[in-house]
């Protein structure tokens, strides 16, 4: 019960702290406007911060407890620490880079870039390049079963590692650090392609509809509303509940049943963004003209309304591509979604859940779900970043 | 008062219709099904007549039309079905002996426990992102506010058992505070109950703070330009007081409207975190339900999933009709 008593102590020197940080600070400056018109709040803030900051890096730098090991907590802060900072840093970096480097454009693109979104584009190339790539990065196979099953990561062979694998093998002897790398592959391009399939079809039909009007239109847009109304991971479990059985009597891959549900169920939100762009679009004069020289339907949508639709379904697109990621990674954490000789992510959090109750005692242990699920993380968080940037740049908000 | 009521009556009725057509939807998916449940039923080792048999207990060999119906009519009045598990079962047993549990009565009481784990959500989550959200406006463009902004992004495009799993671990791994699977039960003591439920209850907030508190903030800074706040600022209110009294009282329409959208989530999103916590609500039910393909289960929580979700939509629409003032007093 006394921790309640040190919290109210703390939080005490910390208000007392601050209102002689803002005393002094206003009889050192001669009463600059900062400090004479800071709210003690505002005071108390930065003492807490520093405070906060203070606490931190003496958990940070506290070396060894009794045992002349640095308990769990401790590592695990650290490598969240080293992390934070060094993507920091490298998204600094490519900032920098960036500014220097590069055609008139992209420099003064990234010019204005906050730190985020550079973060965020750095990490989506990186990404991008893995998973392109992974046949050559991955040193073996993703369904390759190795010699010895459950190896533990760290490669340190006194804690039942193998520098051959540094992250350790799982429970039938796969390399989890080339199944990694292949879960690139796999969920991020079966992700990328069900968007692209739910843009092309939910932007087609969008904008035939903004195009055509009258019954077309009111028929998509109830249908759309419709389905709309049926939560979207629920109604995905519903459907793969219905494709399982296809699959297994049509002997069709139950991942393109997934790919084909997912890209229905978006491409109705996908409809509604474009339908409600073209039609403003569709009133315009060019439109007009075009329709008049006699173009055909499939030049009105794709050379007169797509260019100019563009910039918002750009930013759509980030965030659908986060939607249908995280969908496909929790359909597989279920155990529905892609099937198990691939590698994937959500799959792999599935599989190697249970190594993070041994975490207290072996932190090596539950990294290998962690870095699964926090490969998953880093890059939705990467393109929130990029559109929410991109949509504050379009929407010309200063506040 | 007449014109408001026509717009709450005309909402009831599209929710009504909405959830009509919903509950089509999926009976026509589920029976898309290549074979039909009594196949589905009995697997792989089936023999004509007892497949037959089954086909004529559930009313398969009826048109689609009629079936419908039958559901439907069935569903309103409580009876929905019996899982494939419990039949499977009973024939293993060798039939009328063995007493069945509906898929109503399996559903109850896990239905009550997912009411309560987004009940314990919300009561976390709407005064933290309201408080948060306040403060970001408050405070908008400095340090706390970039803090906070990146905090909740990050958290709100995480996957929900990403965030599960950190919790876990540093909560009831390294400082064990609340235990890691919250097997609840009906009629346990309400403090071990909340304890058991709070890593879960913890994990959603996470997940749904992140908007709310975003929503509060943008509604607020967006009334902070108009005039009557300038005035106010001018006779030289505070300004939390100016926030307050009177930016939050306009912003609560479009406040309210996204608890209520949140709450709605709250009650679909569920899903994967009770599985992470094996949790024993509806969406554990629904999930064991898929990967076993009993369909009747799966056809069921499905409709109460929608239900609840259109039904919160709903509420969330007529509450910001309600908070509008210019459709409460219409000239």
């Amino acid at each position: 019960m006394s921790w309640w008593i040190y919290l109210i102590l703390i939080l005490t020197t910390t208000g007392a702290v601050a209102w002689v940080f803002r005393f002094a600070g206003q009889q050192l400056t001669e009463n600059r406007p900062f400090y004479r018109d800071m709210p003690f709040v505002i005071a108390f803030g930065y003492v807490f911060g520093g405070v906060v900051l203070v606490g931190a890096m003496i958990y940070y730098l506290q070396s060894t407890d009794k045992n002349g090991v640095p308990a769990a907590g401790v590592i695990f802060f650290r490598w969240a620490v080293q992390g934070f900072v060094g993507f920091a840093i490298a998204a600094y970096l490519f900032r920098l880079f960036g500014r220097y480097v590069g055609t008139a454009g992209t420099r003064k693109l990234f010019g204005s870039m906050p730190l985020t979104a550079a973060f965020g584009v750095l990490v989506i190339i990186i990404y991008a390049a893995v998973s392109i790539f992974a046949g050559a990065i991955a040193p073996h196979g993703q369904e390759e079963i190795l010699a010895g099953s459950n190896i533990v990561p760290g490669g340190n062979p006194l804690l039942g590692g193998n520098p051959e694998f540094p992250l350790g093998t799982d429970q039938i002897g796969r390399d989890i650090y080339s199944r990694l790398i292949y879960g690139a592959q796999n969920t991020v391009g079966i992700a990328f392609a069900t968007t692209c399939l739910a843009f092309f079809v939910g932007g087609s039909l969008g904008f035939l509809a903004s195009i055509l009007g009258g019954w077309i239109d009111q028929l998509l847009s109830r249908a759309v509303d419709v389905l709309m109304a049926i939560p979207a991971l629920i109604f995905a479990l519903l459907l793969m509940t219905i494709a399982s059985v296809w699959s297994n009597q049509l002997g069709i891959d139950r991942t393109i049943f997934m790919i084909l549900i997912i890209a229905m169920i978006d491409s109705t939100r996908v409809y509604r963004l474009s339908r409600a762009v073209g039609q403003n679009i569709v009133v315009m004069d060019y439109i007009e003209a075009a329709k008049l020289r006699g173009e055909g339907m499939g030049y009105l949508i794709f050379k007169e309304i797509l260019p100019n639709a563009l910039a918002p379904l750009l930013a759509e697109f980030g965030l659908r591509f986060c939607f249908v990621f995280l969908t496909i990674a929790s359909l597989s954490f279920l155990g529905v979604g892609i099937q198990p000789p691939l590698a994937d992510w959500g799959t792999m959090v599935k599989d190697l859940s249970q190594f993070i109750n041994f975490a207290a005692f072996a932190p090596n242990v539950a990294t290998a779900p962690l870095l699964a699920a926090g490969a998953i993380a880093l890059l939705t968080v990467a393109v929130n970043f990029v559109v929410d940037w991109m949509l504050h740049k379009s929407s010309g908000l200063k506040d | 008062m007449g014109s408001i009521f026509q717009i709450i009556l005309h909402r009831l009725a599209l929710g009504l219709v909405t959830l009509l057509i919903v509950s089509m939807v999926i009976f026509v998916a589920v029976n898309a099904l290549p074979g039909d449940f009594a196949q589905a039923i009995l697997g792989q080792g089936a023999t004509d007549e007892a497949v037959t048999q089954i086909r004529a207990d559930l009313g398969l060999d009826q048109n689609y039309f009629l079936r419908y119906f039958g559901w439907l009519g069935n569903v309103l009045t409580g009876n929905l079905g019996i899982s494939f598990a419990q039949m499977n079962f009973a024939s293993g047993m060798g039939g009328d002996q063995v007493s069945l549990v509906g898929v109503a009565e399996q559903i109850a009481p896990r239905f009550r426990a997912t009411m309560f784990l987004a009940g314990v959500t919300a009561m976390i989550a709407v005064p933290i992102s309201i408080t948060l959200g306040i403060l970001a406006a408050l405070y908008r463009n400095s340090l706390f506010d970039r803090t906070v902004n990146i905090a909740t992004l990050s958290s709100i495009s995480s996957p929900e058992f990403f965030l599960a799993y950190i919790l876990i671990l540093l909560l009831a791994v390294l400082n064990p505070v609340f235990p890691s699977l919250s097997n609840v039960y009906e009629g346990m003591a309400l403090g071990e109950k909340l304890n058991r439920t709070m890593l879960p209850a913890l994990t959603l907030t996470l997940v749904v703070t992140a908007h709310m508190m975003r929503m509060t903030r943008a509604a607020i800074i967006n009334l902070l330009a108009s005039p009557y706040i300038e005035m106010a600022r001018l006779k030289g209110i505070s300004p939390m007081r100016v926030i307050v009294r009177h930016a939050l009282p306009n912003a609560l329409a479009p406040i309210i409207n996204v608890i209520a959208l949140n709450l709605a989530y709250l009650i679909t999103g569920v899903v994967v975190v009770e599985v992470v916590f094996v949790y024993p609500g509806i969406g554990q039910l629904f999930v064991d339900s898929v990967k076993i393909r009993d369909i009747p289960v799966v056809q069921a929580c499905c409709l109460i999933f929608a239900a609840a979700y259109i039904l919160l939509n709903l509420i969330a629409d007529i509450l910001s009709i309600l908070s509008n003032p210019r459709l409460r007093h219409p000239k």
